[in-house]
């Protein structure tokens, strides 16, 4: 069941997921006519509370909030690790306060978007928590694949990068394992969560084993700022140990495709060839993301009477 | 001369191995007589039917947080929560502000213990100036004006070479040196166990090796220089294994779990409540077992509460941020009762675990019933259901994962030399 908010993949079974693709497809098409918009959630108040800041994820879901005539506002409070004189409980009854019909949230840390939740009248919608879950890039990723292959079901996906602080990996997991898919892990070890084979995944060190067969290779974002040099040697290194290039894509299916979250660290996590071209589908990543959010605002707050859920 | 009769219990006396039904007369706050049948006319007459009685708990870890941090506790409330929940003494640690590692900071918090609280409190000193890990403590002194021990506690000290000379040093005073172990490198910014939880979680992960290599470390520098460690909060089973075989050849080490370890695992953590953000963190079931096992057999010799006040706004925080620690004083009684109705300790031992035990690693007197010892006792119905609300709690703080819960076993009467402190009926009496 579609619960009251959208906190994580985990939360949905397989008919939900299927539920929110098919809306998204309906959504597609209003992206295409001349005129984007439907009244769908006139006079419906859409906070994007990003803690963190994510000019795509917030973008994505302004326009998705738009394109249904609800007012979006974008409410950014200053979280620095150093002003902590307002508790994120308190930015939510602040925010409570003024009535919002949904509230999308993204935090840095792991936890907040659920917490939040617990206070909140209005629905949350996770648009990503810490290295938690991102569960509207994980839909839009399903419904990618699924417009690229016509299916999930018996599909291998190989994982490739930074699983452990990666919120994409873990969406990405619940949602390809309950469509049925298999799903592959390939990183330098100290980047595969401890105890991850308990999430129903394999993890590979070797990337020619994982990639062997593969139908969808996801790339992950490397923050090489923050840990080259500590959960690998060096960029060099990594790019060319875990770098997909056309040379290491040949172990999987000669069909494969090839995703990427953005932005793309180019000549690491991809090469730039790949990075713009067939087989990778990245702005179709892009353009579906806002199919997904419009049907998963649709979804939550379309049902939403002021004051509670009808 | 005020007489106190307490009458109609099972007396539990580990100091003893006293388990018996009897009464127990108290005079001049301290215990005269224990027989079967006593009738003292004009004494003070406390009913202990169906109830045990014990020697009061004795703390070996807590934080009061006066002076510096009084808007999360301070001596006065500490004391209260600790004889709400049947302690008659707490050790308090030494991360106030400021530090206690002067004797006059000592002696400021035994001053305001004596008047303020009802629980006697026995200050635990720095082990280093300003908790540092860099200059150790004028220990002598420390000891003279009343520290019983010397921790930094949470503020591990990394610098090996700090650490075997402030355990050798403190070979000239006797008292032990409680380490708080976790490599803190090994942690680096890891909040909850690592494992399947913080997976699932996507928060970082604390590892077990982190206490594991500490506790090692330690256990070969007080071996090596021939000093008392204690190891408080033990968490993990790589941890008991290694104080069992340091004992086993002899090394003078003593060490404490707490309630929260011993009844809780990481999955209490699923909902992101950060009043299950501790350190050490929460771990899983095997680490929990072998503690209850450490425990058992007597590797692990006291439960202590490691009780932390935070305030409600600072665990409103996101999980990274908000504080590490979880009250306890009120509740731990009752949540380590699950070990007598497990079986796996009989009413003695479990006493002798929160008093006896404590008791003799701090050197101090208490843990007894003995004719003659100061009247520090408690009265706990065992079967007494009661539903825990920190609101109503004596702690100014409410970080307690048992907030709500109902819980089975209820402290009923609290002595602290001779004098009634606090009855579940009527509150905290001084």
């Amino acid at each position: 069941m579609i619960g009251r908010d959208l906190l994580g993949i985990e939360d949905l079974d397989r008919s939900d997921i299927e539920r929110i693709l098919q809306t998204a497809e309906h959504m597609g098409e209003i992206g295409e006519r001349e005129v984007k918009k439907v009244p769908t959630l006139r006079g419906r108040t859409l906070v994007n509370l990003f803690f963190e800041p994510s000019t795509r994820t917030q973008t994505s879901f302004e326009i998705a909030g738009k394109r249904l005539s609800a007012d979006v506002v974008n409410f950014s409070p200053r979280s620095s690790s150093l002003t902590k004189a307002e508790s994120i409980l308190d930015t939510a009854r602040t925010l409570d306060a003024m009535d919002p019909d949904a509230v999308v949230v993204r935090h840095a840390v792991a936890g907040v978007p659920k917490r939040i939740a617990d206070v909140l009248e209005a629905p949350v919608i996770n648009a990503g928590d810490g290295a938690h879950e991102h569960p509207t890039q994980a839909l839009l990723d399903l419904f990618t694949v699924r417009r690229e292959k016509g299916r999930i079901d018996g599909l291998t996906v190989t994982i490739v990068g930074d699983i452990v602080h990666s919120r994409v990996a873990r969406s990405n997991i619940y949602g390809f394992l309950k469509m049925g898919a298999e799903v592959r892990l390939a990183a330098p070890p100290p980047m595969i969560p401890a105890a991850v084979e308990t999430l129903g995944v394999k993890a590979f060190t070797s990337l020619r084993e994982a990639l062997d067969g593969a139908d969808v290779v996801m790339a992950l974002r490397i923050q090489n700022e923050r840990f080259a040099g500590s959960y690998f040697p060096s960029v060099r290194e990594y790019a060319a140990t875990f770098g997909i290039d056309r040379a290491t894509l040949r172990y999987a299916k000669d069909d494969a495709i090839v995703m990427h979250p953005g932005p793309v660290n180019r000549g690491v996590e991809l090469s730039h060839d790949l990075a713009d071209h067939r087989p990778s589908v990245i702005l179709d990543q892009v353009r579906n993301g806002v199919s997904i959010r419009m049907a998963v605002l649709y979804l939550i707050s379309g049902r939403l009477h002021r004051g509670g859920v009808a | 001369m005020t007489r106190m009769l307490i009458r109609g219990g099972r007396i539990l006396d580990p100091s003893e191995d006293r388990d018996e039904a009897g009464d127990v007369l108290i005079e001049a706050g301290t215990i005269s007589e224990i027989a079967a049948g006593l009738d003292v006319p004009g004494a003070e007459v406390l009913d202990a039917k169906g109830a045990w009685v014990a020697p009061g708990f004795v703390d070996l870890h807590c934080h009061l947080r006066e002076p510096g941090q009084e808007y999360k506790e301070d001596i006065a409330s500490g004391g209260r929560a600790a004889v709400a929940g049947g302690f008659t003494a707490v050790a308090c640690m030494a991360n106030t502000q400021p530090v206690n590692d002067d004797p006059a900071m000592t002696d400021f918090i035994l001053d305001r213990a004596l008047h303020d609280s009802p629980a006697r409190v026995y200050p635990v000193a720095a082990a280093t100036r300003g908790l540092e890990g860099q200059v150790m403590t004028e220990m002598v002194a420390l000891v003279d004006a009343g520290a019983v021990a010397f921790s930094d506690d949470g503020r591990t000290i990394m610098d090996s070479g700090v650490m075997r000379r402030v355990l050798d040093y403190s070979r000239l005073v006797a008292a032990p040196v409680i380490v708080h172990c976790e490599d803190r490198t090994l942690v680096s910014d890891g909040v909850v166990n690592e494992g399947p939880v913080s997976t699932k979680l996507g928060l970082p992960g604390n590892p077990a090796v982190a206490e594991i290599v500490h506790i090692h470390r330690d256990l070969l520098l007080a071996e090596q220089v021939g000093a008392h460690l204690h190891v408080a909060h033990v968490s993990t089973a790589g941890g008991v294994e290694a104080i069992r075989r340091a004992r086993e050849r002899g090394v003078q080490v003593t060490a404490e779990v707490t309630p929260h370890h011993l009844t809780l695992t990481d999955e209490a953590t699923l909902g992101y409540d950060t009043n299950t953000k501790v350190a050490p963190p929460l771990r899983g079931e095997a680490d929990v077992r072998a503690c209850r096992a450490g425990l058992v057999d007597g590797t692990l010799d006291a439960i202590a509460t490691d009780h932390a006040p935070h305030a409600l706004h600072e665990k409103e925080l996101d999980f990274a941020s908000a504080p590490h620690g979880l009250i306890g004083l009120e509740t731990a009684a009752a949540v380590v009762l699950d070990l007598v109705r497990s079986g796996e300790l009989t009413p003695l031992e479990w006493v002798r675990r929160l008093s006896t035990n404590p008791a003799r690693i701090l050197r101090k007197s208490g843990g007894s019933l003995a004719v003659g010892a100061s009247a520090d006792l408690v009265v706990i119905d065992p079967e007494r259901r009661w539903t825990y609300d920190p609101v109503k709690g004596h702690s100014k703080s409410r970080n307690s994962p048992w907030a709500g819960q109902t819980l089975t076993g209820r402290v009923v009467a609290t002595v602290v030399g001779g004098r009634l402190v606090y009855h579940v009926d009527r509150g905290i009496l001084v």
